[in-house]
């Protein structure tokens, strides 16, 4: 039952919530970043401050797949509370390191996993007398042992100890005492390394350690965003917050003065509210908000969408409905953010794939939601938002300028310019707007989301409304070749069979692409990172007998969008579909595709395709 | 209802302020509410008060939410941009509004009902962040636009036109206003215009959170006996504690008072304030005693109205945030955008 896994293996910790542990077990997953191994941890965490169960699951990937793998082949067991469960989900073979200090009946082992017990609170007790001290250096504790089990170089934590503590030097020596007397006694008394093995690698190159709040919040800064408004909410607080802290370093003038205002609304329909404010106003604003908070806009975001005033909102999904699972994730939020609010609307959706991309299209978020002076949702969710994924360096081109869109300027009024503010000068219905005080006679309009004529004027007649709605379909139309185009995966030979998939499946996705190809499946795949969808989408279906939308929630909302919004036929969209709130995995990918193309092998493919 | 454009001649006399506009270049559309509605006194006191302050009407912005109040901005300023928003909603809109350019005047118009029930939150957050801006509360104590049903501010007791008796308590605006910070607070009556301009004058050259209650009858659905907002109701309770005269900082003070009468309070831009006092106890500046005044005055029936609290050196939301002077609608890319060099740093920062 011994195994040798080097580079390719699972580390899963199980804490109990507020014990200090998730910068003890972020140390671990980054000193093995910086032995060149990529890995991708996960904090599986409850709705709750202190005291409930907490998981962090870090994969270990010479490969580079950062999608959840499943399973475990070491369970760092430091919760009394989850033993049984935590015992239970260890691989065969695999290990189980826990604090032996108080013993346990023979009743709570399992025959086919290696124990590695160690008296973890015993020597706490023994070398600190202060009972906060007692529970913090025991996480430094185990990590200095799992160092010394998986044969990490210490070199690297000491340096990232030193790094986390600089300015706080005096914190630096006791840290580095408690990981030398993890690994000392690991080195004592067990046999070292285990089967598990780190090995200094290349694989990590120049990418960066970042979650997609922090780097979406960044995207917000770059793209010259002033106004955040935003309500607290899981998973997504840490955006705005992430933007607060990064505009005091970054958008301050010489004399400390604010080039950005962050304001904590009472209500997610107050945010909402600022931002559409500031939007007519010329400001770039967006709010970030979650599931929840996107049903209580709407009300609000029918308003942007007609009365036509940009408004960036970043939705970070979580699982649902109502208050659902605040703290596992979903892609459950993409037909309502679609068709949020009454009446016929239809939304620009972006579709970030990890943090870099969350970082791009943020960034691109502001510039077409002022092209198109419509409403554009970017939709994270809690997987990317809130987890540190390796990730492609950030990148700038300090040539790019903002594309303000179509604004009637003070000379252009003054010149004579005709200004109807819905009047389709450019025929791809998009209209100019005006900045309230631009021009003392010119250009001044009243904003309504009740009817109104080409030139603003209040008007209830039936053909002013349909003009205006037929507008904004053009404008919907427009819109499919200003977005960023789906991303192809071409397989390797040529197939009948294609898969469609988005957001956060991505690195499952690829993981499961190159497992399939081995076993001799071969899909062409396509990321949607958009909608309205771009021409290539449907075509991408046409050119398959089958294609399969994988994606993580309950009723497949982007293939209903997909056979919705392009005419397509539902037989050949099948769904694959992951919601039980946990990231989706390759295994389950490659499971339900492989019983799926068994099944239509059995029926003459070509039956279906037009 | 059709838009109604208004004739553009005018008498050529019709004086004309420092910047040359005549009180029609405050104008809007001809109201379509009904003949004789408060509202539309309110919009004349408006125009009125804009016009007397030399205002460039392109300057302002005029901000509602939902309902008959909240249709008057297009009565009124057809230069100005406007913005008829969701219902209950004005405050965040306006808030949003002027963080984006801290130049502008902002004119928020609404309702009891948009005010008092949907709204009753934005109001209250947008007066206890300090926003600046003239927060008018056109209150009718009913719901016009859907014929008749009571407001959160309608009194209890008060008896609507089909002869129900209101048995709620009524939301004091004025009061919440006080509680919550708000640093310029007022109850004007629509039918009161002498006394209505000035405090609407006081209220745009007051740089903070400035809030005023407007009685405004509704003469479709709660001007009857047994209403505690009709017009002879309200004109038989009507208690003024003081008349507010606005001096810009050019003008010279010609008016003549009688001394120990009269309160000057000079405003951070120069602008006075010259209140005659009519309730000699009322001091405007203690906000607790005014409150303490305003409970008791209620309980004896009487709507008191005037300039109910000032505090002349208020501090709005943009002070609070620290933000710079320049509106951020002005910012370009190179005030906004940290560039490579910093994101390169930030990159080494992730690794």
């Amino acid at each position: 039952m011994s195994q040798h896994k080097i580079n390719d293996f699972v580390v899963k910790f199980a804490n109990v919530n507020g014990s200090g542990s998730a910068s003890a077990n972020q140390l671990f997953a980054k000193a093995i970043l910086r032995m060149g191994v990529p890995v991708s941890p996960r904090n599986i965490f409850p709705s709750n401050i202190q005291g409930l169960p907490t998981w962090y699951e870090v994969r270990i990937s010479e490969a580079g797949y950062l999608g959840a793998r499943g399973g475990v082949d070491l369970m760092v067991a430091m919760n009394p509370q989850t033993w049984d469960k935590d015992v239970l989900g260890i691989d065969p073979g695999g290990y189980l390191f826990y604090d032996s200090t108080k013993p346990l009946p023979k009743s709570k082992f399992r025959e086919d996993v290696h124990v590695i017990g160690m008296p973890l609170t015993e020597i706490c007790n023994r070398e600190y007398s202060d009972p906060r001290q007692r529970q913090l250096f025991k996480n430094i504790i185990y990590v200095g042992a799992l160092a010394a089990l998986l044969d990490m170089d210490i070199a690297e934590i000491e340096k990232l100890i030193g790094e986390q503590f600089k300015g706080k030097d005096k914190l630096i020596a006791p840290n580095i005492h408690a990981l030398h007397l993890g690994r000392d006694f690991a080195k004592a008394n067990f046999s070292c390394p285990i089967g598990l093995r780190v090995r200094r690698a290349q694989a990590v190159g120049d990418r960066i350690f970042i979650d997609g709040n922090s780097a979406a919040a960044l995207g917000c800064v770059y793209a010259g965003a002033t106004v955040a408004a935003w309500y607290p909410i899981t998973p997504s607080s840490s955006l705005a917050e992430a933007f607060a802290r990064q505009c005091r370093t970054l958008r301050r003038d010489a004399d400390g003065n604010s080039r950005y205002a962050v304001i904590q609304a009472e209500d997610e329909l107050a945010s909402i509210g600022m931002v559409i404010g500031a939007s007519w106003n010329g400001a770039r604003a967006f709010t970030c908000t979650s599931g929840p908070g996107i049903s209580l806009m709407q009300e609000f975001i029918g308003l942007a969408y007609f009365a036509e005033i940009p408004a960036v909102i970043f939705d970070v999904q979580r699982g649902g409905p109502s208050t659902g699972m605040p703290t596992r994730t979903q892609q459950a939020d993409v037909l309502a953010c679609a068709y949020a609010s009454h009446g016929d609307t239809k939304h620009v959706l972006l579709l970030p794939e990890d943090p870099t991309e969350s970082f791009e299209l943020a960034a691109d978020a502001f510039d077409v939601a002022e092209r198109l002076q419509t409403p554009v949702f970017v939709l994270l969710d809690l997987d990317i938002g809130m987890n540190d994924r390796l990730s492609r360096p950030l990148a700038w081109d300090d040539s790019r300028a903002y594309d303000r869109g179509k604004v009637a300027t003070f000379d252009e009024l003054d010149a004579g310019k005709e200004f109807g503010r819905y009047l389709d000068v450019d025929g791809d219905g998009i209209t100019y707007r005006t900045y309230p005080g631009t021009h003392p006679s010119r250009g001044a309009f009243f904003t309504r989301g009740t009817t109104k004529d080409r030139y603003a004027r209040y008007s209830e007649a039936g053909p002013d409304y349909i003009d205006n709605m037929q507008r904004l379909l053009r404008k919907f139309e427009t819109a499919k070749d200003l977005l960023p185009k789906p991303v192809l995966r071409p397989a390797l030979q040529p197939t009948r069979l294609g898969v469609i998939y988005y957001g956060s499946t991505s690195p499952a996705m690829q993981e499961a692409l190159d497992i399939l190809e081995q076993q001799g499946l071969h899909l062409d795949a396509l990321r949607v990172r958009a909608f309205p969808f771009h021409e290539q989408v449907p075509d991408f279906i046409a050119e398959h007998d089958h294609v399969f939308v994988v994606e993580q929630n309950r009723d497949a909302q982007l293939r209903m969008l997909l056979v919705n919004e392009c005419g397509i036929d539902p037989a050949r969209l099948t769904a694959v579909l992951h919601y039980d709130g946990t990231p989706i995995t390759a295994r389950f990918i490659i499971r339900e595709i492989s019983e799926d193309a068994a099944a239509l092998k059995a029926t003459p493919m070509r039956k279906v395709a037009p | 209802m059709t838009f109604i454009a208004k004739p553009k001649l005018h008498h050529p006399k019709l004086p004309a302020n420092k910047l040359g506009f005549t009180r029609r270049d405050y104008e809007g559309a001809i109201s379509t509410l009904c003949a004789g509605c408060g509202h539309d006194s309110i919009s004349a006191a408006i125009i009125q008060a804009c016009f007397e302050l030399d205002l460039p009407p392109h300057r302002i912005a005029k901000l509602s939410g939902i309902g008959c109040s909240s249709k008057t901005p297009t009565y009124f300023l057809s230069s100005s941009h406007g913005f008829n928003s969701v219902h209950g909603r004005m405050p965040s809109v306006l808030t949003g509004a002027n963080l984006a350019n801290r130049d502008l005047i902002y004119l928020g118009v609404s309702g009891d009902g948009d005010s008092a029930s949907i709204g009753l939150g934005q109001f209250a957050h947008s007066v206890r962040r300090g926003v600046n801006m003239v927060y008018i509360v056109e209150n009718n104590g009913v719901y016009g636009l859907t014929k008749g049903q009571f407001s959160a501010t309608s009194d209890r007791g008060s008896k609507s036109k089909k002869g129900a008796i209101n048995t709620d308590t009524a939301i004091d605006m004025v009061m919440l206003a006080m509680e919550l910070g708000a640093t310029y607070v007022a109850r004007g009556f629509s039918g009161d215009k002498a006394q209505l301009v000035p405090l609407i004058k006081g209220a745009i050259l007051h740089k903070g959170a400035a809030f005023i209650d407007c009685i405004s009858p509704c003469v479709a659905f709660n001007n009857h006996p047994g209403s505690t907002k009709s017009f002879d109701y309200v004109r038989e309770h009507n208690e003024a504690v003081n008349q507010l005269d606005v001096m810009l900082p050019r003008e010279t003070i010609t008016a003549d008072y009688a001394p120990g009468e009269v309160e000057e309070v000079t405003q951070h831009d120069g602008s006075v304030l010259k209140l005659r006092k009519l309730a000699a106890e009322y001091d405007i500046h203690d906000r607790i005693a005014a409150m303490n005044f305003l409970q008791q005055h209620k309980a004896a029936g009487e709507i008191v109205t005037g300039v109910l609290h000032l505090d002349p050196e208020p501090e709005d939301l943009h002070a609070h945030l620290g933000t710079v002077e320049t509106p951020f609608n002005r910012l370009a890319e190179k005030e906004l955008c940290p560039g490579t060099t910093a994101l390169e740093q930030f990159n080494a920062a992730h690794r």
